[in-house]
């Protein structure tokens, strides 16, 4: 049976016991929250640890969670190639500090994966090199996956831009 | 107007820099797209020029943006199965069966074994159309029309088949949550076989055609590069991964449905170009044909038997029942109008697609309704790292790299 990233997530829990809010694994998924202030650490500590080794990030995503307080949560998903494990990091964010660090100098995958949560949840990342909106345009008014942003709503017409 | 700016500030040259320079050429940017006949798929670049060097090019993604995760998110998530078939026009059965078992993994459910060969053997056709889309279209784009038909031949009597399974060609929208549609059709099984030769024999055609034509290896070897350190930090799955000589394939590294029991081997190449790419691409139909072969005779095997989990959250009660019984009419119509509730949590499942790991993360609150649905999409996080494979190559050589990047639209923009 394969490990799905337990013994990842033991050796953070040993290794950087602060930084870790609290930690799950519904459904086979090793998943750990994480202190947004301690994300480039752990994420590091991640990717550098030889036990651990995640060499990829292979998704970066948000959740809304209206009403919930805090109302975002970024949520990565981590793979290592040479353990062939997953695991699952969460950094919670409140809304009226919508803001996290960039893992663009960790991972280059980064890069447009953190361009498209800022696009469509309006999240900042702190440090990014090049925060642009990835899939919509610039002009466009609101951030669509936000859960209080109407499927309905029309945007105003933009001109082709270079 | 808009303003011609250059992508790269250009550092003061000096007189020295002038002597050794033969030729002086203005950088000059060039708008590409977002509608090329050269480019099968809606992106625009803008490339920075020096002469026919490309010096650096920005990848502008988002043409065919139609909010996706917005749309899953209002709807029940049966609703979302066909939204899954636009993903990827060439294996919509890739990206249903993500989708679904997805959910299937939130629900805790299993499907009945008859059903998963099924959805290994219906996935694998949809692959091999995928990598023939891709293969045909590299060449019509380097100007061979005739391999380019051999390759739609073999992709049209792939949709015959999935039009024998599913009802539909394309967007086939075939798989349920806790099984498929329906079993194949008796006669699926015969003309399965015949046609599984027939594109053989095509596949056989069209490497004579291309594999050591001239100008196709001229134009696919050595170019668009990508290593395998950039591939990991990039995190590029796929045959692009695989092209770059890392044998991974996550129906080997995390077996689902039945991969397990199949016997199939993963192709690798050495240097990770396009030539490598190809030639992964081209190895791993015939690996996919091996496949599909493997599946009929288990199937064949098995005998008849139930495609569908007798689960009654998320399957409609027999028919016979429905119409004669008070209680099975009630949970026909609740499964209808409702939809199935999905217990509060969170999952993350990733399949090996045509292009790489395509995954779904799914949030549920415990309603009817998906809190999150997000699809990780191997064609936009490949795409990304285009820039590195390009750089200091011919604006020529972006043509076939772009192609076995294989960007869909679909899923790129979602």
């Amino acid at each position: 049976m394969k490990d799905h990233g337990f013994a990842s997530l033991r050796l953070l829990l040993a290794e950087l016991p602060g930084s870790v809010l609290e930690t799950h694994a519904q459904h086979g998924d090793a998943t750990a929250v994480v202190a947004p202030g301690e994300l480039l650490a752990v994420m590091r500590f991640l990717r550098d640890g030889p036990e651990l080794a995640f060499d990829m990030l292979s998704d970066v995503t948000a959740v809304d969670l209206l009403p919930r307080e805090p109302r975002f949560e970024v949520v990565y998903h981590l793979y290592s190639l040479p353990k062939n494990q997953r695991l699952r990091i969460k950094a919670r964010v409140a809304e009226d500090a919508c803001e996290v660090e960039s893992l663009v100098e960790l991972w280059p995958s980064a890069n447009w994966l953190e361009r498209e949560v800022y696009d469509l949840y309006g999240i900042r990342f702190r440090n990014h090199p090049d925060l642009r909106r990835l899939l919509l345009y610039e002009g466009f008014e609101g951030h669509p996956l936000r859960k209080d942003y109407p499927k309905e709503r029309r945007q105003p017409l933009v001109g082709p831009r270079n | 107007m808009a303003e011609p700016h250059l992508l790269t500030e250009r550092s003061p040259e000096t007189a020295e820099d002038d002597f050794e320079r033969d030729l002086h050429t203005e950088h000059q940017v060039l708008n590409m797209g977002p509608s090329h006949p050269a480019t099968h798929g809606t992106v625009k670049f803008l490339i920075e020029l020096d002469g026919e060097t490309i010096v650096a090019i920005e990848v502008q993604v988002g043409y065919l943006h139609r909010g996706f995760e917005k749309e899953c998110e209002g709807g029940t998530w049966y609703q979302a199965i066909p939204y899954t078939d636009r993903l990827n026009y060439n294996s919509a059965i890739l990206a249903n069966l993500g989708f679904c078992m997805g959910v299937e993994k939130l629900l805790g459910l299993e499907v009945p074994e008859r059903c998963q060969w099924l959805r290994v053997m219906a996935g694998e056709l949809s692959r091999i159309g995928d990598h023939l889309t891709r293969c045909g279209a590299a060449c019509l784009e380097l100007q061979a029309m005739t391999p380019f038909l051999y390759g739609i031949e073999a992709r049209e009597l792939n949709w015959d088949l999935q039009e024998i399974l599913c009802g539909a060609r394309v967007t086939s929208n075939y798989v349920r949550i806790g099984g498929v549609k329906h079993d194949a059709p008796t006669t699926f099984p015969a003309t399965c076989r015949e046609f599984i030769g027939k594109i053989r024999q095509l596949l056989v055609d069209f490497d004579k055609v291309v594999t050591s034509n001239r100008i196709f290896v001229d134009r696919m070897k050595g170019t668009g590069i990508l290593s395998r350190e950039d591939c990991v930090r990039y995190a590029v799955t796929g045959p692009l991964l695989r092209a770059a000589g890392v044998p991974h394939d996550l129906r080997k590294a995390e077996p689902y449905l039945v991969y397990d029991e199949i016997d199939f081997d993963v192709p690798i190449g050495s240097v990770g170009d396009n030539y490598d790419r190809y030639l992964v691409c081209v190895e791993e139909m015939h690996q996919s044909l091996r496949i599909v072969e493997q599946c009929l005779a288990r199937l064949n095997r098995l005998g008849p038997g139930p495609v569908n989990t007798l689960d009654p959250r998320v399957r409609w009660p027999a028919k016979e029942r429905v119409f004669n019984r008070m209680e099975e009419l009630i949970q026909q119509f609740k499964s209808v109008t409702e939809g199935p509730r999905v217990p509060a949590g969170e999952a993350y499942f990733a399949l090996e697609s045509a292009n790489g790991e395509l995954g779904f993360y799914l949030v549920s609150d415990g309603s009817a309704v998906p809190v999150k649905v997000r699809c990780r999409p191997p064609s936009l996080i490949n795409l990304a790292p285009l820039p590195i494979m390009l750089k200091g190559l011919l604006l020529a050589d972006l043509i076939p790299t772009f192609d076995m990047v294989n960007m869909i639209g679909g899923e790129c923009d979602r």
